[in-house]
């Protein structure tokens, strides 16, 4: 599905990224670890087409075709979906009409005609049970003085929403307290399927227990410098990066 | 010869061509003498640093309709607010159409200016009301000098007006260049409700210029929500006067949507003559290319015990050009004041610019005043957050622009006027969105 072959990106002519190799395939999870500073927000967001990164070298395709030329909603409508670590306010758009704005040039860049309001109220129903969110939530402005919890929750919902094929999980877990981590993973989980793939970046191994990954990746100094199965998490959390450090002899 | 001579070589033909014999004859004499003396405004006065007139001066304008136009309402529907029932008084070129209208004079008149100044019935209101509430600047004066046709409308008390009244001035283009000069009355009895609606719509590219003066009197307890119009082409310029004057616990609002027309100023005074009144004044400002609007406000506090808001919104593209001038006048007996003002733009463009000049003259001691102003562009990491969740990048643009409007579209209380508004902003930045946020 994605496929990262020697990616170099950099910001205002700041190497970030210097050569990320990574292959995910559909059903499958994939975790992305490592210490503050060492790319992982960086790598989201080059996924994600955001245009202040410079990709200097290397591919990026999605289901065999390159991405790299493409707009931020080009990609949203290829099925790419980035949870944000910090998710913006935006005062004066409500939630549900965000997902409607959304859902609908979605549709129509796929040559479809807008979803009929009945459907979307329905669906806007069901996705916000599946994370536990009030309806008077969805008629606020779009993350405007939510807590942390619930402008991860709402990001989720808004995964929910729109169904993507790569969903890339950007820290979810920060500023979630145990309950709200349960109703994330909780939604994560029941969208996860054969047909799409999930990238959960994190600093901390809790989520991982919740969002259960088959491969661990370590990144260091904008290089995944180790991969592993789940296990390797749990060595992660235990020992720290210190010792992949040392390892790699950066 | 200039327009000003022209101007002042036609009010003699203009006297000679109605009646001298009405109480405002005097009233126009002065005005003339004002006019001819202190001439059209240039950057040299204070109040029009930001704001220049000569492009919009330079046509040869005709200043009187040489002849009635006709407009078939399949033509104009679409300036109307059609889909509710509203009274309407409508001119074209300056002259009133009975054909568009829709008057009344049952319990209450909504008619003309033209038959107000006329008819010895109305003799005692325009005795007590006409040029009352106008300053007398020069262009204020230049339109009393003239005024004889416009909108009259006459509230007694304890009446809540159930339609809406809309007041629309186009003008057809039969003229290579039009003047006109519309002169609005309006009076709101105790108790009383109404709502009002203006616009002035050119049909064709020639060059328009108007000068309108609004006097509107709240009396106590009034209720007045005006909303104003301005989308007009961009061969339109429009100088609006409007002078507000309120009795005690009256509430008069005035929202303002400036998204067309060349040069537009608009003139908006509030005088508050009574203990707990409630002055409102919103606007929203769209423009792109070399347009050009100009909000200059007043509210005078006179009395104590009383609230003023302001709230304007800009965002100007291209190399559009904006001011923002609100003064806030405080008297020393107008304690326990409560004045709000924000003004706030965004500029998409290098080349656009506001000028946004707060003015606060506040001599009493117990008040609470607020202002305050910003100027920036659009939030990069909400466009990006936006476009992340398949929004196209012009669409969200128009939905963060639209947005930041919002907060003052909110207070509209007639949402065919909403609806009207949010269409025509979706038009402008050329996006087809549902706005209904």
């Amino acid at each position: 599905m994605l496929k990262i072959k020697d990616l170099h990106a950099s910001v205002e002519d700041k190497a970030i990224l210097r050569g990320i190799n990574l292959e995910v395939k559909p059903g499958e999870v994939h975790a992305i670890m490592g210490p503050n500073g060492s790319g992982k927000s960086t790598l989201a967001s080059v996924i994600a087409g955001k245009e202040e990164y410079e990709v200097d070298k290397g591919e990026i395709s999605l289901n065999g075709e390159d991405i790299e030329e493409l707009s931020a909603e080009e990609r949203a409508h290829k099925g790419i979906f980035l949870s944000f670590q910090y998710p913006v306010e935006i005062p004066g758009v409500s939630v549900t009409n965000f997902m409607k704005t959304a859902i609908n040039e979605t549709r129509k860049a796929k040559g479809l005609e807008d979803m009929p309001a009945n459907e979307m109220l329905k669906m806007i129903r069901e996705k916000a049970e599946l994370l536990e969110i009030d309806r008077k939530f969805l008629s606020r402005s779009l993350n405007e003085g939510f807590s942390g919890g619930e402008k991860k929750r709402n990001e989720i919902f808004q995964m929910a929403m729109l169904e993507p094929k790569l969903a890339i999980l950007d820290e979810t877990d920060s500023g979630l307290d145990i309950d709200a981590l349960r109703i994330v993973a909780n939604g994560v989980n029941k969208l996860k399927s054969k047909d799409n793939a999930v990238v959960v970046i994190t600093h901390y191994q809790r989520l991982l227990d919740y969002i259960v990954p088959d491969f661990v990746h370590v990144l260091h100094n904008g290089r995944i410098v180790k991969s592993g199965p789940k296990e390797l998490a749990h060595e992660l959390e235990a020992k720290g990066y210190d010792w992949i450090k040392d390892e790699v002899g950066a | 010869m200039d327009l000003k001579e022209k101007l002042v070589s036609s009010f003699m033909a203009f006297e000679n061509s109605i009646d001298v014999d009405t109480p405002i004859h005097d009233v126009r004499s002065e005005a003339i003498k004002v006019f001819e003396n202190k001439g059209f405004p240039s950057k040299r006065d204070e109040a029009w640093k930001y704001t220049s007139l000569n492009s919009v001066l330079k046509h040869n304008y005709s200043v009187f309709p040489k002849q009635e136009n006709v407009l078939d309402y399949k033509e104009v529907k679409k300036y109307f607010i059609h889909d509710i029932d509203t009274y309407k008084i409508i001119f074209i070129d300056g002259k009133y159409s009975s054909h568009l209208s829709q008057t009344t004079h049952d319990g209450m008149d909504v008619c003309l200016m033209s038959s107000a100044l006329s008819k010895p019935k109305y003799r005692l209101v325009i005795e007590n009301y006409f040029n009352k509430a106008a300053t007398k600047d020069s262009l204020s004066s230049l339109n009393t000098a003239f005024s004889q046709e416009g909108a009259y409308i006459n509230i007694p008390k304890n009446k809540i007006v159930q339609k809406p009244i809309q007041i629309i001035h186009f003008s057809t283009g039969n003229e290579s260049a039009q003047m006109l000069q519309p002169r609005n009355l309006i009076v709101v009895g105790e108790n009383s409700h109404v709502q009002i609606i203006e616009r002035h719509q050119s049909l064709t590219d020639n060059a328009v210029l108007t000068n309108s003066v609004t006097e509107i009197f709240a009396n106590k307890r009034a209720i007045i929500d005006y909303y104003k119009i301005q989308n007009d082409k961009q061969t339109a310029s429009l100088i609006d006067n409007t002078f507000i004057k309120q009795k005690r616990e009256s509430h008069v609002s005035v929202h303002t949507f400036s998204f067309g027309g060349q040069l537009t100023r608009n003139n908006l005074n509030f005088y508050q003559e009574g203990e707990r009144i409630d002055s409102t004044l919103k606007g929203v400002t769209i423009i792109g290319d070399k347009q050009h609007v100009d909000h200059n406000t007043l509210v005078h506090h006179i009395e104590p015990n009383c609230e003023s808001h302001q709230d304007y919104k800009g965002i100007f593209a291209d190399k559009a050009t904006g001011v923002f001038n609100g003064k806030v006048l405080v008297e020393k007996e107008a304690q326990k004041t409560d004045a709000f003002q924000a003004n706030n733009n965004i500029l998409l463009s290098d080349k656009a610019s506001i000028n946004t000049k707060p003015q606060l003259e506040i001599f009493a001691d117990d008040v609470k005043c607020s202002h305050g102003c910003t100027i920036g562009q659009l939030d990069d990491s909400a466009m990006f957050y936006m476009r992340s969740r398949g929004i196209p990048e012009k669409e969200a643009k128009a939905l963060l622009m639209f947005a930041f409007s919002n907060n003052v579209l909110d207070s509209v209380k007639i949402p065919e006027i909403k609806q009207r508004i949010t269409k025509i902003i979706a038009n402008k930045l050329g996006v087809n969105i549902g706005f209904d946020l």
